[in-house]
């Protein structure tokens, strides 16, 4: 398991894109943001967790169709399924790196873009936190959603269709706690509902992730 | 006599060749006779004045559009657990009945809502909810159509259909967490209301019954249309196998 981590983390360094892109991603869109609406800092301090928080999705969303597709095409999937390693294991494996290469970058940049955003001084705690409790579940999330598209050719727009409505309760609770934090109000609530989310994928869907790549290995 | 026996292709053909036609006439029947009936011999409501009248198509669709997804999931279950091929055929085609389904009563929704709320469209949980119905709907029905293999995109739909459900469910709580509503709380079927011992609001009976006309109406127009649908299906497979097997023979 530490064996597929450690070869999917340095695969995601060494080949470009993975970890520089998403980061180059999520910083654009927070600077083009200000662009489009304007540049009130009071405006700004009011959706900038929202947009943080959208911003992150997004930069998520975009490495996921790579998650999964380029060890479809070279064939370490179908070793990886008939390892001795579980599929569900792998999956997950494949899930962590995937959060450490994409998610990890975002939840430490997001402090500095939310100077960017003038979001106000409590907020920075609490959207470090969100993200931290968030992000896993987008990866775990997309790496179902990888898995389902992995076998199509021109996969990406269906796994964006698909992926996305499942990133509705994450985003709500997520960008809540964010919201929540920059005004100063109770958050236990989103943040309880925020984690139960992440640790309830983190556990389930796994199994689906497999159960879905072995179809596809069919 | 099993309910399985269903499951063999021939047999749910020609069985529901034998039935669609009563579904198809009661269900048109109810329909002209709950739309007539409301539309043009139900007062109007003292507040909102006609516009209480969309509610005989709006109620309706939203039901089917949830129930839809409902009887996709008992389907996608069957197929993961029996591997009958006509499961999995009868959840693919109940999708675009569903989703239309889902549109009507968004559509009618905002028609009404603009008088009424003074809004085509508002943050409400209910209508977020559905329009999040709406995009579980096309996800669905776009891995369907993306994949070549019948048995794969029956087994991987079928998935997406068993973790969506979970997630519509969640994000129908979420969104209620989010925002606080504007759309009025279920008023057409209490029990307390039905049974008198509750004294709250209820629709009342002059718009209850032509509403109940249609709901059957739509009921079993969902019916017709999937059994239809699944037909459709069935043979279009039958053809495809019987071209493969001529290709394969010259």
């Amino acid at each position: 398991m530490i064996a597929l981590l450690a070869r999917d983390m340095k695969l995601a360094l060494r080949a470009g894109g993975g970890f520089g892109l998403g980061l180059a991603f999520f910083l654009i869109v927070t600077v083009l943001v200000p662009l489009g609406v304007g540049p009130q800092s009071a405006l700004l301090a009011t959706i900038a967790p929202g947009i943080l928080w959208l911003g992150a999705l997004l930069a998520c969303l975009l490495s996921l169709d790579r998650l999964l597709a380029l060890d479809w095409e070279d064939g370490s999937l179908d070793l990886l399924a008939t390892a001795p390693l579980p599929l569900e294991a792998a999956v997950t494996m494949k899930a962590l790196a995937h959060w450490i290469t994409t998610g990890l970058p975002l939840v430490l940049a997001a402090p500095v873009l939310g100077v960017l955003l003038n979001l106000p001084g409590p907020g920075f705690l609490w959207l470090v936190v969100s993200l931290a409790l968030g992000t896993p579940a987008l990866s775990v999330i997309g790496t179902f959603g990888a898995a389902l598209t992995v076998g199509l050719k021109r996969g990406g727009l269906l796994l964006s269709l698909l992926v996305l409505p499942l990133y509705v309760p994450t985003l709500i609770f997520g960008a809540e706690v964010a919201r929540r934090g920059a005004i100063g109000m109770d958050i236990a609530t989103p943040v309880l509902m925020l984690a139960g989310i992440t640790a309830a994928t983190i556990a389930l869907l796994p199994f689906a992730s497999a159960a879905v790549l072995r179809v596809n290995l069919r | 006599m099993s309910l399985w026996e269903y499951a063999n292709p021939k047999k749910f053909l020609t069985t529901s060749e034998r039935i669609m036609p009563f579904v198809w006439a009661v269900s048109l029947a109810c329909l002209a006779v709950g739309l007539i009936w409301g539309f043009f011999f139900t007062p109007d409501d003292y507040k909102q004045g006609s516009t209480v009248k969309i509610i005989y198509l709006h109620v309706p669709a939203a039901l089917m559009a949830i129930n839809a997804w409902l009887m996709m999931l008992v389907a996608s279950l069957i197929w993961l657990i029996r591997r009958h091929h006509v499961s999995a055929l009868a959840a693919r085609a109940a999708a675009p009945v569903g989703a239309v389904m889902t549109l009507i009563a968004l559509v009618t929704g905002a028609i009404w809502g603009q008088p009424m709320w003074g809004t085509w469209w508002e943050w409400d949980p209910r209508l977020t909810s559905f329009l999040i119905l709406f995009l579980f709907y096309l996800g669905y029905i776009a891995l369907w159509e993306a994949i070549d293999n019948p048995d794969t995109a029956a087994d991987l739909t079928s998935v997406l259909c068993l973790v969506g459900s979970v997630f519509a469910v969640l994000s129908r709580y979420a969104v209620n967490f989010w925002n606080q509503g504007l759309h009025q709380g279920a008023s057409v079927m209490r029990v307390g209301a039905v049974t008198g011992s509750d004294t709250a609001e209820k629709v009342s009976n002059v718009f209850f019954y032509p509403l109940l006309t249609c709901i059957v109406g739509f009921v079993l127009l969902f019916v017709a249309l999937v059994l239809y649908r699944t037909g459709t299906e069935i043979r279009a497979r039958r053809i495809k196998a019987l071209l493969a097997r001529e290709r394969i023979a010259s």
